[in-house]
């Protein structure tokens, strides 16, 4: 494998398939063999041990409220969790699930919108003249002052929520995509229409294709933002959820499931970044593959 | 290849300036002769007038190699782009065997696949594999099944030297290469004129050598028109049949060299004498040219 992918001198002697498999236990056993996991273990033991000794050992000033590091992994993995929430809990689940779901539908319908319409705004000159300054006015109202008129807006208390964290992705995504249109080399397009595409084939062969870094760099800042205001959302308006939790738990001063609810929050927020980022490792060979090669 | 190899053909009489020299397009091309007929073009962009192009004649018969060669910035690549039809032209006229591309009426060309453009950077898609770059033309024209395109765009590529690289992506193999997949690419069309803009500025010396004699073979093989631009008068001695050396913007013929050395080429050419005098007749025109654009302040480009 190792061959296979350093090949540079690929003229000649580069094998026909470079698997997406191969290439992710080659990438797996060079990350194994660089200090890299070991000092990231170490950046976790360094705050991880800091909270401990603040909070348990050295009861520093204004830390001595807060829940310890042994108070919280004990009530997370707690069977019989003294404010009714652990990894042994339904309810737990029930917390992650309505979060992911809300996250899906408003990251989905985001991308669904956002992508088409950046694409069409990074081609088409007119439509940009006219859709882009009113994108622009929008998109930097935070999504916070957006909070009261969503829950004006829709019913009940579910859509305001996905409502708003749709919002957020929607213009990461759809601003990315747009940008990535425009950065693609003009000579693809005049090489495209030289070999006799149409306009319709070359929106279809180069602008889509050639977008694609910048709309998955745009994918990978909308999941990110999303969680920021599902939590945001979740705060203030809906039921459930992982925002709900914290913000209920610390109405009803149970402290220890304020980390918990922050700490699978950190969990499932990285988790859905890194599935974007194989989808879009999947669907760009090309990039993964010159990237692999180059020096 | 013989038979080409010191035919003299008396060229095209309409030709503004040249002579019946050895060397001279073969015969039996038919098809891609480009006539370019008092071409102008004035940028406007910010209401100061710049002509890039100045009545511009040039004649170029069919299955010729022909060099354009400039300083940088002179607005060599208008003319191509006028060509290829990237954009428009002010007056003037550009036909292909007689039919009108660009000029009165029609301002603009529209670009096909009979006129293709290899571009300075070279343009190979790369998301797409090199036998999907080299089939991409006849994919998009639909006119063969699927399986025919690729079996023809497989057999060019074992024809250039190519095979084993069909599934690597441009991005994998080295810059020498890319440019003899575009190549390729281009040829999948059949078309009757390629258009080189630089196409091996950014190569070092040694690759750059190969990648002449690369084309000249794949020339041999498959004789196309080619329209070439360059600077670098070593490069489109060693290739063309003529040399049209064109002043500093804007944009003129100002000598025409016959380049009689005879086809097929190698690289013992560069050693021999008359490429050498040839050298030294346009070495003094380029040379004027260049110092006048860098006294104009032309940047680089």
């Amino acid at each position: 494998m190792h061959d296979t992918v350093l090949n540079t001198d690929a003229a000649t002697s580069q094998g026909p398939e470079v698997t997406t498999m191969g290439l992710t236990m080659y990438r797996l056993s060079t990350w194994l063999k660089s200090p890299r996991p070991y000092l990231m273990f170490i950046g976790f033991a360094i705050v991880l041990g800091f909270w401990y000794l603040a909070v348990e050992v050295w009861k520093l000033p204004r830390f001595e409220d807060m829940p310890g590091l042994t108070e919280v992994f004990g009530e997370w993995f707690n069977k019989d969790p003294i404010y009714g929430l652990s990894v042994y809990t339904p309810e737990y689940y029930t917390h992650i699930g309505i979060s992911l779901r809300r996250i899906a539908y408003a990251f989905l319908l985001a991308t669904g919108l956002g992508v088409p319409l950046g694409l069409f705004l990074g081609w088409s000159k007119t439509f940009r003249e006219f859709i882009f300054p009113l994108f622009e006015v929008l998109r930097p109202i935070p999504i916070l002052a957006w909070v009261p008129l969503a829950i004006i807006i829709f019913a009940g208390s579910e859509s305001p929520v996905v409502f708003l964290t749709f919002l957020a992705s929607f213009f990461a995504t759809t601003l990315n995509t747009m940008l990535g249109v425009e950065s693609i080399d003009e000579s693809y397009s005049r090489a495209a229409s030289c070999l006799g595409a149409s306009r319709w084939q070359v929106f279809r062969h180069v602008v889509i294709p050639g977008a694609m870094p910048y709309i998955f760099t745009g994918l990978q800042i909308s999941i990110g933002v999303a969680w920021f205001s599902l939590v945001a959302g979740e705060m203030v308006s809906g039921q459930f959820g992982l925002g709900y939790l914290i913000n209920t738990s610390y109405m009803m001063v149970e402290y220890p499931k304020i980390i918990i609810g922050m700490i699978t929050l950190g969990i499932v927020g990285f988790a859905s970044s890194a599935m974007v980022r194989v989808l879009g490792d999947y669907l760009m060979q090309w990039r993964v593959r010159e990237l692999a090669l180059g020096d | 290849m013989s038979e080409v190899l010191d035919r003299k053909v008396v060229a095209d009489d309409s030709a503004k300036v040249d002579s019946d020299v050895a060397g001279r397009a073969a015969p039996e091309v038919t098809k891609g002769a480009i006539c370019i007929d008092d071409v102008v073009k004035i940028y406007d962009p910010d209401g100061a007038a710049v002509m890039a192009v100045d009545h511009c004649s040039i004649d170029i018969p069919a299955g010729e190699i022909c060099m354009i060669v400039g300083p940088s910035g002179c607005g060599k690549t208008t003319l191509l782009n006028a060509i290829a039809g990237f954009h428009d032209i002010t007056s003037g006229s550009i036909h292909l065997d007689g039919e009108l591309l660009c000029g009165p009426g029609k301002p603009e060309a529209t670009p096909g696949s009979d006129r293709i453009v290899v571009f300075q950077n070279g343009a190979l898609f790369p998301w797409k594999t090199n036998l999907e770059n080299i089939a991409f033309g006849p994919l998009m024209a639909g006119k063969l099944s699927k399986s025919e395109i690729y079996d023809k765009a497989r057999s060019m590529m074992a024809d250039a030297g190519l095979s084993g690289t069909e599934n690597n992506y441009p991005g994998e193999v080295s810059s020498g290469l890319r440019r003899r997949v575009e190549i390729v690419r281009a040829l999948m069309n059949d078309p009757k004129v390629l258009l080189f803009d630089e196409p091996y500025r950014a190569l070092d010396s040694l690759t750059k050598s190969v990648m002449h004699e690369a084309l000249l073979e794949i020339y041999y093989r498959n004789k196309v028109t080619i329209f070439f631009i360059t600077h670098d008068l070593e490069e489109a001695i060693f290739l063309g049949h003529r040399l049209i050396i064109m002043s500093s913007r804007p944009c003129k013929p100002k000598k025409i060299v016959d380049v009689d050395i005879p086809h097929p080429r190698d690289y013992s050419v560069l050693t021999s004498s008359r490429f050498r005098e040839i050298m030294l007749e346009a070495k003094g025109v380029v040379h004027e040219e260049a110092q006048k654009a860098f006294d104009a302040g032309e940047k680089e480009g």
